[in-house]
């Protein structure tokens, strides 16, 4: 699903220092932030909203769509745990490093509860004009402009970078995804690639990969069903084999996950792959006009 | 966190999987008098990587005079770019069947895999070379684990049933060991069967999640150092991802996909990125200690910082590497992109404070650090 300023979302940490921060954005740019969990301050009011104790408490009086989380890593699991049982419908999990055996278990949730998780290690989900949920400068008009081509990132930097390119080309965006760097994410970039494919406000995507794991791979045969352009990025062409680039995901191991790999199969399922993001915007003109 | 064999035995025997006794040794000395303690042993090069034995790193030794000519010569080989510094010296083994079994963190499924094959002592890729079919792969669930249903259905048809139950214990022991460490990898490989019908687990590698620390405390301390270059040390010592590369053009980005993609396009316009550098994440308020860091690779010629910030504020990023360049006052150009989460403060504060004006197209920034790191450099330095 793309977060629409109609569906009443939920934060989970929405006191802490960034909760407050980003929860103030979101609402300043639209979205539509209905009450926050925090287990220790439930019965009061935050920036607006009643605070909780838990998801489940929440769905209660405050039923949401979606909920996104500011929670430290090792209280991850819980608190993921506890949104799929709220009966979120869209979990977005923006915490990086939580233990892998956690997340293992979030998916298990997930998967139960019938709650689309993106990420973990995501910035969230931008609908340029209308709503963001996650940690993305949405509310910067410079990188983000409404318009009609999806975005889909592992990486919240350079998705920020390629929106921003985007804008500057005269391109505006349908929607963000971040689907984020960890190797284990509910949503993979095939994923979004099919909620994108799907959705009529979109014309053309823009894939940003990395180099690691198998994700391209699968989007590219995804890509090869879609009748929608999709062009692509893919970083790390530079970047030496068996070092974890910042990203847990971000690991070229023996031969496999590495650029050439990733390029060839998207190219051979006609994704054009730019050598440098600002290219971008002049492959996606040349896409649109030929279509 | 790698753990090396003579770490992880230890580990796996607490789980109840059986190990060959052993003595770790530094010296080719303590590596007889631990054979004198043991009796016929292996002598084993302690590297947290793999082909010990092709590279001469294990080998056999019937008395304690053999086992200290062998440590004297294993200790001080490389192996894989790792020094030898030390040798586990293990009872030897009477091996009937040598076979293979790992559980892994698997991303397709988001789950634990169990791996198991019956052509163990040999490496992975050998193996499937030789037969592709032999290894089993068993997706598991992590709410429900590894089951001994499971493990007998793994071991099936492979010959192995005088061994059944032993063998159930120890891969269900294994998935207890796995969990217990939150490990991503536990690879036991070989897993023997003796002539005497009992299962030892010869060799042991296990990877623990680098997330899970906080509630690894106990092991954490066991973990083999990771190879860094004294510059990549300093920056793991203050939580900064900093790995070197070969080129002249510095790179302080945030976030691991733009600072790839930094270094991608400083190649695509014909220069060469002279590190990986990310302060993005919790470690943006970290870009003074990051700029130090940097600096201290000799061949950097000009410095190129890329901000796109998101949860990252970029003020509190060029803030941070404002005031080290002023403290510093680095003999090299300097150049700035940036966008993103609080940009309008951030430009002001470079150009105020240094009077530099940022490029608004990345590539126009990227260009200039490459032409300047390609010009001869001015001031008599070379």
């Amino acid at each position: 699903m793309i977060p629409r300023k109609t569906n009443p979302i939920l934060v989970q940490g929405i006191t802490g220092k960034q909760g407050t921060f980003w929860t103030k954005a979101m609402q300043d740019y639209g979205s539509n932030v209905i009450a926050g969990v925090n287990p220790k301050r439930a019965g009061s009011e935050h920036l607006g909203v009643p605070v909780f104790a838990t998801a489940r408490e929440a769905a209660k009086s405050a039923p949401f769509d979606i909920s996104v989380m500011f929670i430290p890593p090792m209280m991850a699991k819980t608190a993921a745990i506890d949104a799929c049982e709220a009966g979120a419908r869209l979990l977005v999990c923006l915490t990086e490093h939580i233990p892998s055996h956690d997340v293992m278990e979030m998916h298990v949730a997930a998967s139960i509860n019938g709650t689309r998780i993106v990420g973990p290690n995501t910035a969230g989900l931008v609908t340029p004009g209308e709503c963001f949920v996650g940690i993305m400068p949405a509310f910067n008009d410079r990188v983000f402009k409404p318009g009609r081509i999806g975005v889909i990132s592992r990486s919240g930097s350079l998705g920020t970078l390629v929106s921003l390119n985007l804008t500057q080309a005269g391109l505006g965006q349908s929607a963000f995804y971040g689907v984020g760097g960890d190797p284990m994410i509910g949503t993979n970039s095939a994923d979004a690639l099919r909620i994108l494919d799907d959705d009529p406000g979109t014309d053309a995507v823009v894939l940003c990969g990395e180099i690691g794991g198998s994700a391209e791979e699968e989007a590219a045969d995804y890509a090869s069903t879609m009748k929608k352009p999709v062009v692509a990025f893919i970083a790390g062409r530079q970047s030496p084999p068996g070092k974890k680039m910042g990203h847990a995901g971000a690991i070229v191991s023996g031969g496999k996950g590495d650029y050439a790999s990733k390029r060839a199969s998207l190219e051979k399922a006609n994704v054009q792959v730019a050598d440098a993001p600002s290219q971008l915007a002049g492959l996606l003109h040349r896409r649109l006009n030929a279509a | 966190m790698d753990f090396e064999e003579h770490a992880a035995k230890p580990l796996l025997a607490g789980y109840g999987v059986a190990v060959p006794a052993s003595e770790l040794a530094d010296t080719a000395a303590k590596a007889k008098q631990a054979a004198g303690n043991i009796g016929p042993c292996v002598v084993k090069a302690q590297v947290p990587t793999g082909k010990r034995g092709k590279a001469g790193g294990i080998k056999l030794a019937a008395t304690p005079q053999e086992a200290e000519a062998h440590a004297a010569n294993i200790i001080g080989m490389t192996i894989g770019g790792w020094p030898v510094e030390k040798v586990l010296v293990e009872a030897q083994t009477k091996i009937g069947r040598e076979l293979y079994a790992a559980i892994v963190n698997d991303s397709a499924t988001k789950g634990p895999m169990l791996l198991f094959s019956h052509m163990g002592g040999m490496d992975v890729e050998e193996a499937a070379e030789k037969d592709p079919g032999a290894m089993r792969r068993l997706p598991l669930s992590i709410t429900t684990g590894l089951t001994p249903d499971i493990a007998r259905n793994a071991i099936s048809g492979l010959e192995l049933d005088g061994v059944a139950n032993d063998l159930v214990e120890a891969l269900t022991n294994l998935y207890k060991a796995y969990r217990g460490l939150d490990a991503e990898l536990l690879e036991i490989n070989p897993l023997v069967i003796t002539e005497g019908n009992t299962v030892v687990a010869l060799d042991c590698k296990l990877t623990v999640d680098d997330g899970a620390a906080p509630r690894q405390e106990a092991i954490v301390p066991l973990a083999a150092p990771e190879k860094l270059s004294p510059i990549e040390r300093k920056a793991a010592e203050a939580g900064l991802k900093y790995i070197e590369l070969d080129g002249s053009v510095g790179v302080i980005a945030n976030g691991a996909g733009l600072t790839m993609t930094t270094m991608d396009v400083i190649a695509h316009y014909g220069g060469r990125p002279a590190n990986f550098l990310e302060i993005g994440g919790e470690a943006y308020t970290k870009a003074k200690t990051a700029l130090e860091i940097l600096l201290e690779n000799p061949n950097i010629k000009s410095l190129l910082v890329n901000f796109c910030g998101a949860f990252a504020r970029t003020d509190v990023m060029a803030e941070g590497v404002v005031s080290a360049w002023k403290e510093l006052k680095p003999d090299i150009p300097i150049f700035f992109t940036i966008h993103g989460t609080g940009e309008d403060e951030a430009v002001r504060i470079v150009k105020e404070q240094l009077g530099i004006e940022p490029f608004d197209l990345m590539d126009d920034a990227v260009k200039a650090a490459v032409e300047a790191a390609a010009a001869p450099s001015v001031g008599g330095k070379s």
